[in-house]
């Protein structure tokens, strides 16, 4: 379709980058860095480019390849990005390129001294980001299982030696616990679609959805599994199960979300940003993508619709009153996003509904729908911002970050706080700000298909704005603690750092047509497409 | 074709916008220009905000006009655009002259109150930003726009709560105030939602397809939820629930009277003149929902008082007496008043439900002249008196402050509803007029009147404290005194020009604006449309004399205990609690409201995060941990047995047993190589079993 494979090579890029960065060495510190930086610019010109020349007015999928890979088994390389896939890819670039910028302030806890003293850090830590970040891309891009779930994998390999190399104090177990986790939700999702394969003999997305569209695919698995003599609608809801699993621990949906807060806690700085602002996104994306189109047949089963609306609405509550009961600023930003991808599973449930049980519902399902797109890139962006935020305040007290251990911040270190505290407000939802529009749209879509869900959701809201405002009160507000009387304010540095992401909140605050502009039509699309 | 002014309205907010966003990149010491920024802005504002009341007079009453534009695409198709717009009718272009009238003189009062404040520069950027949300909230013609704007004005008052952040208190209260508004915004969000789906727009007004439009309104009135009540009815009870929190009603108040912290000049603006009141006016704008019932729209009968009027009207009643009767046990200068707009907002609650909206927006509006000027007067005291805020350390400023005095007089008499020549008695009797003429219920009414009595009496305890007797301040020996002492002022003194003249200003307006709203020349609420003609003419004049012998009653049982023998010393007993010292320690106690939310709801909640917390780490967390070894345990054994038993001779497996066993004990050793191997085996096991079980089906 595109002469040029822009995709390939978008996703071999940081390849080479890591590996030119280990090639660089531990004598060349300073050119590692720089190359992971200049590797960084150059996906986030790239994905930028493809945002702008993706044609948003159509939402198809574009920039597509395709070749035969494993013919005898039905399996190609096919890549494609639509508005969801630009979205996600711009998104991948733009915090992995903070990532890695802010990477330069964090070398507080790397055993090797000589990697803190330079300021540089390791050449393999900067490779395990790029590898990530490919990782990342390909997930975000393959149409067929095959590849998708080894980028899928693949991601979490490099992650895992991150956490494992680069954490806190706790890494070792908070890295296996990681590792273990989403490894376990990702055999749950390989033999679901090994299943899939079987009765099918399809790994691409696109005709799985259509099978799925048409209904053919439930009895399909029925036709060829007859397996323990369940019946056709069991067999289906195992099969999705085992698919759920692996996204809802990504995610994560609970009561599969355990093992974010310690990773969170635990992983550097820099890497809880790109855990937070794109790992978890790809569970989102991998529900909007792959499990709604696929096995929406069985996602609006009464039973599995109210069970699955009942733990997202979960999700959002217990995670903000979760939040609400920590003590430690990364613990609460943990169960903060949990809270706010809580949200997006709970419209992308919502939208799972008869088409006739509603009287319009395709406007519903649409603005739920791009509340969720809208909501991951915001999300990903604030919260990415305030782990940074976090990161240096652990930075600056050597290690500290309890709620109690600082107090009136805004004394001496009043840029800190103000920008600070504008990514706080984006984090709560203010009007103005990123993260509003999203939030309104779910709701706007999921009030309508699902009203309790919904409107027990909204007390989320309401417990998040009193973890945020309690920590504004703590941190920042009151006396100063004396501990404290030197604090140093942003550096210029920092303040140019802090100064982008924060633009865009005010940008994607006031003018959202900027993300929904190109995904719209992609959602359209997708609810044109959903039959069930 | 749309007039010029129609089609800027948005520059009325967007100039102080504008200003707080210039202000807040300059440096501190910018201080001239960041208020000059401020006030030059709102000073155009208002010149504009005349312009649109000079068009909205020469409109037909009822005439909506407004202009309306695409903000984003969130579906396919025109009901896939999401619109926001702005209007210009007779509500809103009242609203815009006072915020920007009103606001002006605070501005101006603020350059002399905070002109010794190291955040001067700050201050005027977060007064300039509420000034923009607030005329956002006016003009908004979609409920999602105001909804925003009324969400940053939310946030301006948090920040300007907490201005003197370093104290825990203000930090306390700004925190407070957020989160109890909070819960009122959260039910009008989830009232905005529901209202969109089931009108599929926000707008207000938009040719006939707004939701305050007819068609929508028969919609909504003829729909039922599952709860039995009408869709509208519902709706309309979510909006509500987020003016109770907005305008501090019961049972959301408690954050109001904690919002004094804040400077006085933020107390006058927006916790009295304005953005407390905009609760009050989001019931007016959203009128017509509030309103309509199927024989109001459909039937075109008599049309029965609606439940969600009903519900306004009684909360309206309740707190206006209520808080009222707290803030006759108060000594803080600022919580008296505090208290006493809880109680006025209360009133306009009622005038709404009662009366409909001019009723209730006379109300508001007249109540926006006095009760800055009260709250400008009371922070000239403070100024006056050293930063003193009780008023048993005050006394006897009459001849100390006497511009002060005279402008407080007349806002305290407009307060209390001094018959004819003042402006608070005008709509304060309006509104009990309609309550006498409501057909739901008669009870509404003695409440006002009880209400109306309690005002008077705890205006003229305030006053007479205040400005009567002698001054007890410089007796004091405690330590405010001492500070005070230190500060070199013993004696209180007159504030400057820049802070009398704005107060002189509105105590004309106190007096002034009596004439607009009459009985027999009622100007305003004809030109708000719609004016209530519950009674005749003698029944008018019979109520008046009723409620003036109630206000007289209150004036004089108030300068009855507290006038004729003013307080000697500070510490004196007060003499409603030598009387009856139970009740006045309940009023005083407020009625323990806060207590008993700190028992209940706050301790539940702080309960609840740690029920959620201790679910998490043991319970969640518990099961998954069980279910993984389980999980890792089955494999291990299915690999065992297919190897032990299946492939392997004996001592082979004796072999693997005791490898087998040693990676048991392995298990917890956080190797994930190990975890891998042992998922990756069972994995083999699962996919083989799932073959198995697919040829043998």
């Amino acid at each position: 379709m595109n002469e040029l494979p822009i995709i390939t090579i978008l996703t071999l890029l940081p390849l080479a980058g890591g590996v030119i960065a280990l090639a660089l060495g531990r004598n060349n510190r300073a050119w590692a860095r720089h190359a992971a930086i200049g590797f960084g610019g150059l996906a986030l010109v790239i994905a930028v480019g493809m945002w702008l020349g993706y044609d948003a007015a159509s939402g198809e999928l574009g920039f597509e390849e395709r070749h035969a890979w494993v013919p005898s088994l039905n399996i190609e390389y096919r890549v494609a990005a639509d508005g969801l896939g630009v979205l996600m890819l711009v998104l991948t670039a733009l915090v992995t390129l903070m990532a890695i910028v802010a990477s330069g302030d964090f070398w507080k806890r790397v055993e090797d001294t000589a990697a803190a003293g330079s300021g540089y850090g390791s050449p393999l830590y900067y490779a395990l980001i790029l590898f990530l970040q490919a990782g990342l891309f390909g997930t975000f891009t393959a149409l067929n299982f095959f590849h998708w779930f080894i980028f899928w994998e693949l991601s979490l390999v490099p992650a895992f030696f991150l956490i494992r190399l680069w954490g806190g104090f706790q890494r070792s177990e908070a890295a296996t616990q990681f590792f273990v986790y989403t490894m376990v939700g990702s055999i749950a999702l390989l033999l679901s679609f090994l299943a899939l394969f079987l009765s099918t003999g399809e790994f691409d997305f696109t005709r799985l959805a259509e099978l799925g569209r048409k209904g053919e695919l439930i009895p399909a698995l029925a036709a060829k599994l007859g397996w323990f003599d369940l019946t056709t609608q069991q067999l289906g809801a195992l099969i999705f199960c085992g698919a759920l699993l692996g996204f809802a621990v990504k995610v994560p949906l609970l009561p599969f979300h355990t093992w974010l807060p310690a990773t969170y806690t635990e992983a550097p700085t820099p890497v809880t940003m790109l855990l937070t602002g794109v790992m978890s996104k790809m569970g989102v994306y991998g529900f909007v993508r792959i499990l709604l189109p696929i096995f929406g047949g069985v996602m609006h089963w009464q039973t599995v619709r109210t069970i699955l609306l009942g733990l997202a609405a979960a999700t959002v509550v217990f995670s903000a009153c979760a939040a609400f009961a920590q003590k430690d600023l990364k613990r609460i930003l943990a169960y903060s996003s949990i809270n706010h991808l809580g949200y997006c599973l709970l419209a992308v449930f919502a939208v799972a509904t008869y088409q006739a049980d509603v009287q319009a519902p395709a406007v519903e399902k649409a603005s739920a729908l791009n509340g969720v797109l809208l909501q991951m890139f915001n999300h990903g962006l604030t919260a990415a911002t305030l782990f940074w935020f976090v990161g240096l305040i652990e930075k600056r007290s050597g290690g500290l970050r309890g709620l109690e251990d600082f107090g009136g911040l805004r004394k001496i270190a009043p840029v800190f706080c103000g920008l600070m505290g504008i990514a706080w407000f984006s984090s709560l939802g203010l009007p103005g700000l990123n993260g509003f529009v999203g939030e309104f749209l779910i709701f706007r879509g999921a009030f309508a298909l699902a009203p309790w869900a919904a409107a027990f959701s909204v007390l989320g809201l309401l417990v998040t704005a009193i973890f945020i405002l309690t920590i504004l009160q703590r941190v920042f507000n009151g006396p100063l603690n004396e501990k404290w009387s030197a604090w140093p304010d942003l550096t210029v540095r920092e303040r140019v750092f802090a100064a982008i992401p924060i633009a865009l909140m005010f940008v994607l605050g006031v003018y959202p047509q900027l993300v929904l502009g190109v995904v719209n039509e992609t959602v359209v699309g997708m609810v044109e497409r959903m039959g069930f | 074709m749309t007039p010029w002014i129609v089609k800027n309205l948005w520059l009325i907010p967007a100039l102080p916008a504008l200003a707080a966003g210039v202000s807040a990149l300059l440096p501190r010491r910018q201080r001239t220009l960041s208020a000059g920024l401020a006030i030059g802005s709102v000073g155009i504002s208002l010149l504009l905000a005349l312009c649109a009341f000079a068009n909205a007079l020469g409109q037909p009453v009822e005439a909506k006009q407004y202009f309306n534009f695409a903000w984003f695409e969130f579906a396919a198709g025109d009901a896939g655009v999401l619109k926001l717009g702005w209007v210009l009718d007779p509500l809103t272009a009242v609203m815009l002259v006072m915020v920007t009238f009103v606001g002006l003189l605070i501005f101006i009062y603020s350059v002399g109150y905070m002109a010794h404040d190291e955040n001067f520069t700050r201050f005027f950027t977060f007064l300039s930003l509420f000034a923009g949300a607030m005329l956002g909230v006016v003009i908004a013609n979609s409920l999602l726009l105001l909804f925003i704007c009324w969400e940053l004005v939310g946030l301006t008052s948090y920040l300007l709560i907490g201005f003197w952040y370093h104290k825990p208190s203000a930090a306390a209260a700004a925190k407070k105030a957020f989160i109890t508004t909070r819960i009122g915004d959260v039910a009008l969000l989830l009232g905005m939602v529901w209202l969109y789906s089931e009108t599929g727009t926000l707008l207000f007004y938009d040719n006939g397809g707004g939701c305050l439009e007819q068609n929508a309104l028969a919609a909504l009135v003829t729909r039922a939820t599952s709860l039995g009540m009408t869709v509208s009815t519902a709706i309309a009870l979510l909006i509500f629930t987020g003016a109770v929190g907005k305008s501090g009603q019961v049972p959301l108040h408690v954050w109001l009277p904690d919002a004094m912290e804040g400077p006085t000049p933020v107390s006058a603006l927006i916790h009295a003149a304005t953005m407390v009141a905009a609760g009050v006016f989001l019931v007016a704008r959203t009128f017509p929902i509030f309103g309509s019932t199927v024989e109001s729209l459909v039937a075109d009968g008599a049309a029965p008082v609606s439940g969600a009027l009903q519900v306004v009207t009684w909360i309206g009643a309740i707190t206006a007496v209520f808080a009222a009767s707290i803030a006759v046990a108060q000594n803080d200068i600022k919580r008296i008043l505090a208290y006493s707009t809880v109680s006025q907002l209360g009133y306009m609650m009622m005038g709404l439900g009662v009366g409909g909206v001019a009723v209730g927006m006379f109300h508001l509006i007249t109540h926006a002249f006095f009760k800055a000027l009260l709250f400008m007067g009371a922070g000239s005291v403070i100024h006056g008196c050293h930063e003193e805020q009780d008023i048993r350390r005050m006394g006897g400023l009459r001849k100390y402050m006497p511009v002060t005095f005279a402008t407080y007089a007349i806002g305290m008499l407009a307060l209390a509803g001094f018959p004819l020549f003042f402006s608070g008695f005008w709509s304060k009797d309006e509104i009990l007029h309609a309550a006498h003429g409501w057909p739901a219920s008669h009870i509404p009414f003695y409440l006002g009147m009880i209400g109306a009595f309690l005002t008077a009496f705890y205006m003229t305890r305030q006053v007479a404290a205040v400005f009567f007797g002698s001054y007890r301040g410089g007796t004091h020996h405690g330590e405010k005194a001492r500070e005070s002492e230190a500060h070199g002022g013993h004696a209180p003194h007159e504030s400057p020009a820049v802070m009398t003249w704005p107060l002189i200003v509105l105590a004309v307006c106190a007096i002034g604006l009596s004439v607009i709203g009459t009985p027999w020349w009622p100007w305003f609420q004809e030109f708000l449309g719609k004016h209530h003609e519950a009674g005749e003419g003698g029944g008018v004049v019979g109520l008046m004399l009723f409620s003036s012998v109630i206000v007289f009653l209150g004036l004089g049982v108030g300068w009855w205990l507290y006038g004729r023998r003013p307080w000697q010393r500070a510490d004196e007993p007060d003499a409603l609690e030598v009387a009856r010292g139970d009740i006045f320690s309940l009023l005083r106690n407020k009625y323990y409201i806060d207590e008993i939310y700190e028992l209940t709801v706050i301790r539940f909640n702080a309960w609840w995060a740690r029920v959620c917390d201790l679910l998490d780490r043991w319970l969640w967390g518990g099961v998954v941990q069980l279910v993984s070894y389980a999980v890792v345990g089955l494999s291990w054994v299915n690999r065992m047995f297919d190897e032990y038993v299946v492939n392997l001779g004996f001592d082979q497996g004796c072999k693997r047993l005791t490898l087998g066993g040693k990676m048991f004990s392995r298990l917890q050793s956080g190797q994930a190589q190990t975890y891998l191997r042992i998922i990756g085996a069972g994995l083999v096991v699962l996919v083989i079993l799932l073959i198995r079980g697919s040829r043998g089906g």
